[in-house]
């Protein structure tokens, strides 16, 4: 479904990503780990079209993603939420994800002003979509709400559910559970099967080594820009590698401390 | 209950229908022809709106796109160059003008910072109106700082608006003609702008100015429609620009300075940016008052026979002290925007969860 | 007289002006990323308040010689603009800091105007002249002219620039503001005081606006309370064309404009067949801007791409 392909990405002189390369298969529920400063969210940022790459490529089922538009990107069925959330804050919860129907529909400037029979008939669509993807994520009722007042983990649903408004096949979420407590964290996985047992398959960054455990069924490893392991979650645990990076995160942050 | 908004509406197109003819009587025939004015600048600052307020673009060479019109309008219907097009087929073309030239200074430029923008935009008013006063030899084209005189009345089915005219056996100066002829223009302004931030394209405008990473992210194509706004603002100004041209039957560059654009923008940003009404009232606002400050120099001759301070020089001054003002106080304008109120509700609606969740967690 | 050799003299004399004023654009710039409309007023006022003590002085002691004069009204332009600017930071754009960009930028158009139009208020709508005190005889070189003032121009911002230079590199306080471009958030955490070197900032591009505005009036004998709006634009181009945020790129940016606005206007009637001609000197600055935004939009030094995530 998704192929990164030796990607590698150069802010100036230092290295970010070197020589990526995975593959996420269809209906799965993927999972990207490691230490802080490991290139995860800079990958994010390629495959979503906000970084362009120094070299490789990137495919989205065959179409190259690399170096395109982020709206391009949408368009073709990948959508993503962001580490620090990013509503729109000063719209309504129910704006926000109506916003995300916008790649799936069409009506212009004149669509607008004359709102015809379609437009009309379109408006009604985003706004039925809009609903349907609030109860979907658990904030029934809360369509009215500025999306900068909503409390947290209903800012990370919504934005989930803004993601989901771009019918995506493939959905990216950057730490989505995190500063979320266990009952919301639980939560947070059993909507990740819903979606992938709704057909989108989902690429996860999280800090969080139990839920990847539980709801991951495949697992990368990034660390200093380069993926030092892939497998299932119990092959990855055991990886020598994966096991000296976070340990030797652990003692360099040690180190670090005063 | 129900009837009480087409109760209102009722009065307000008595009000707008009768509004000349009460304010000839009170105020003098002069006054019409401000109330002329303050249609116009509805106008213009309902485009940059768009521009500045739905998109969040600042665009400080407006005045530029409202000349283009104005330009065209006179190339095209006076004897400058001898052409005499009638008023509805020049119109069109002075606003598609401006509007082409939105794109093309818009398409380099808006793929940078915004405000990139606004330095360029600025640079551009000044660039258009250099060319407006040099552009008069070896070929006249513009007749340089003299601007064009001249300029045909506007006809409609054999109909003119100069001079007095009878309408059912009212007689009625051509500034009461003006009158109803801007604010048809005007109501339709206001409809195309409630419209269009109430649409798919509205949104995606304001998920723009919100946060613009989070609205590519979403599949808004930012680029094109940072230029449509551009480009929609323009034509709104070179709407403005045909119809100031028609009214005044002479341009000159001087009528298209940098205080125009600037004056424009104090308009949207005194109001409130991004909300209809705010911005239809400080448009009111600032056409009208710099005409009542005229009075303080009537006043100061009185008090001291003598005027010390030129109200026209105070003018650009309480201008520059209300945009530093409005931003450091009171940044959504004079009206707050629907979009403040909801701000107030929401904020108890959050309370009102937090307390429900509190129970639920002792539950 | 060799055309091309005169233009590229007086270039680069106008164009050391641009890059005096363009180190203001650009130190705010790279610390707050602020476009500072209302400096090019500031170099206004600095003009302004230089002329009026040059005009005291010359009535109150008229045997003094001509460049004490100036030099006497240069040393209060600098503190009055150093002041002025302070004051601007302070009450204009400090409590917008973390208000939404469009914000300052409206403060900062707001100041312009209420400086320029204070200005007019002070000094009057009629142009300001520059009272001929200062030594002006001419020299010849390479086959062209060049006066003793358009020496000291250069001469006088090249110095400047290079003790600008020492300052961000050699000092703590040009440590501080180099930190402080680089994260607001880092500086404030390993013990800069943010709000004083924003101050500093703005308050050391005010002082070289000051000298720039003398020397601008000097250079072309009269001020004018318009004056600092096209000097402004202009010197904000030379910023984007040398790299926007980058020192040395003001430095190079307006001395190129510089030449390259003497020689378009040189050459500009010769180039279109005579249908333009030399009063669209104006215009240069502002496609240098387009083309460079267009071309290359972190300009000619700049490293940092013009939008960030």
């Amino acid at each position: 479904m998704l192929e990164v392909n030796a990607v590698s990405k150069r802010f100036g002189g230092v290295t970010a990503l070197e020589d990526v390369t995975l593959a996420v298969n269809k209906g799965e529920i993927y999972g990207l780990i490691g230490p802080n400063g490991a290139g995860k969210t800079t990958l994010f940022n390629c495959m979503t079209g906000l970084y362009s790459v120094t070299s490789g490529e990137i495919r989205l089922e065959g179409h190259p993603l690399h170096n395109r538009k982020p709206h391009e990107i949408v368009a073709r069925g990948f959508a993503r939420t962001f580490q620090n959330i990013r509503l729109f804050a000063n719209m309504t919860a129910l704006e926000n994800i109506m916003v995300g129907r916008h790649t799936r529909t069409r009506a212009g400037v004149l669509g607008a002003v004359l709102r015809c029979e379609r437009t009309r008939a379109e408006e009604r669509a985003i706004r039925e979509r809009a609903r349907e993807l609030l109860d979907f994520a658990g904030l029934h009722g809360k369509g009215r709400f500025l999306a900068g007042h909503l409390p947290y983990g209903d800012q990370r649903r919504l934005e989930i559910a803004r993601a989901l408004a771009t019918d995506p096949h493939l959905l990216a979420l950057d730490e989505p559970v995190a500063g979320m407590n266990p009952t919301e964290r639980r939560q947070m996985g059993e909507l990740f099967r819903r979606l992938r047992d709704a057909g989108i398959t989902l690429l996860l960054i999280e800090h969080d080594v139990k839920l990847v455990m539980d709801v991951c069924d495949r697992v990368a490893v990034l660390d200093y820009g380069r993926k030092i392991a892939e497998g299932t979650p119990e092959q990855v645990q055991r990886d020598p590698a994966v096991i000296a990076a976070y340990l030797g995160a652990e003692t360099r942050a040690a180190g670090a401390a005063p | 209950m129900r009837r009480k908004p087409q109760i209102a509406f009722f009065w307000l197109s008595v009000l707008l229908v009768a509004l000349p003819f009460l304010t000839g009587a009170a105020l003098g025939n002069s006054w019409v022809r401000v109330l002329d004015f303050a249609l116009l600048y509805v106008m213009l600052a309902l485009g940059l709106n768009i521009v500045v307020g739905y998109a969040g673009l600042l665009d400080l060479g407006y005045v530029a796109f409202y000349a283009l019109g104005a330009y065209l309008y006179a190339w095209l219907a006076s004897p400058h160059f001898g052409v005499h097009l009638p008023f509805w087929a020049v119109l069109p073309l002075g606003a598609a003008l401006a509007g082409l030239f939105g794109v093309l200074l818009g398409a380099p430029t808006l793929r940078l910072r915004g405000d990139y923008l606004a330095i360029v935009t600025l640079g551009f008013g000044e660039i258009i109106r250099i060319f407006m006063n040099n552009l008069n030899a070896p070929v006249n084209i513009t007749n340089g700082p003299q601007g064009i005189n001249l300029i045909d009345p506007v006809a409609l089915g054999g109909f003119r608006f100069a001079g007095t005219q009878q309408v059912l056996g009212v007689s009625l100066p051509s500034t009461y003609l003006f009158y109803y002829l801007f604010l048809a223009f005007t109501l339709a302004a206001i409809f195309i702008a409630m419209r269009l931030q109430d649409s798919r394209i509205g949104r995606a405008w304001a998920a723009l100015r919100e946060d613009e990473v989070a609205a590519a992210a979403m599949g808004v194509n930012t680029r094109n429609l940072k230029l449509l706004a551009f480009a929609m603002g323009a034509t709104f100004g070179g709407l403005a620009g045909g119809l100031f041209a028609a009214f005044q039957g002479f341009i000159s560059p001087e009528s298209f300075n940098l205080w125009e654009s600037i004056l424009i923008l104090c308009m949207i940003v005194l109001g409130g940016m991004g909300h209809i009404p705010g911005v239809i009232l400080g448009a009111v606002l600032l056409t009208v008052l710099p005409e009542a400050l005229r009075y303080i120099g009537d006043w100061q001759r009185h008090a001291f026979g003598h005027v010390y301070v030129d109200p026209s020089d105070l003018r650009m001054l309480l201008f520059g002290l209300a945009l530093v003002l409005m931003m450091v106080y009171r940044p959504a304008g004079l009206i707050p925007s629907r979009q403040r109120k909801r701000e107030f509700a929401a904020e108890d609606g959050v309370a009102e969860q937090e307390q429900a969740s509190l129970y639920d967690a002792r539950g | 007289m060799d055309i091309f050799t005169q233009q590229l003299i007086n270039g680069l004399v106008l164009g050391s002006i641009y890059a005096l004023v363009a180190l203001g654009y650009t130190m705010v710039y790279g610390i707050l990323e602020l476009i500072n409309f209302a400096h090019g007023e500031v170099t206004m006022i600095g003009a302004m308040v230089a002329l009026s003590v040059i005009g005291l002085l010359m009535g109150a002691a008229p045997d003094l010689p001509g460049l004490m004069v100036v030099l006497a009204g240069v040393l209060v332009a600098i503190p009055a603009c150093m002041l002025l600017a302070f004051a601007i930071e302070k009450m204009a754009y400090r409590p917008l800091r973390k208000a939404p960009r469009l914000a300052p930028l409206i403060t900062a158009i707001g100041v312009s105007i209420i400086l320029q139009n204070a200005a007019m208020l002070i000094w009057g709508r009629q142009y300001v002249s520059f009272p001929r005190i200062l030594p002006e005889a001419r020299h010849e070189l390479f086959g062209a002219h060049i006066t003793d003032l358009q020496i000291a121009i250069v001469a006088l911002s090249l110095l400047i620039m290079a003790g600008l230079w020492l300052l961000v590199q050699k000092t703590r306080l040009g440590r501080a503001m180099r930190a402080t471009a680089q994260s607001k958030e880092v500086a404030a955490l390993m013990g800069v005081n943010v709000d004083r070197v924003i101050s500093a900032t703005f308050v050391i591009g005010a002082a070289l606006a000051a000298v720039a505005g003398v020397l601008v009036s000097a250079y072309y004998g009269l001020a004018h309370y318009y004056m600092g709006f096209l000097l402004g634009l202009k010197a904000f181009s030379a910023a984007v064309l040398g790299g926007i945020g980058n020192i040395a790129g003001a430095m190079l940016g307006g001395l190129l404009l510089g030449v390259i606005e003497a020689l378009g206007a040189g050459y500009i009637g010769d180039l279109t067949g005579g249908f333009l001609g030399s009063h669209y000197q104006d215009v240069f600055a502002f496609f240098v801007l387009i083309l460079v935004l267009v071309l290359r939009p972190s300009g000619l030094l700049g490293e940092r791409v013009a939008s960030r995530a």
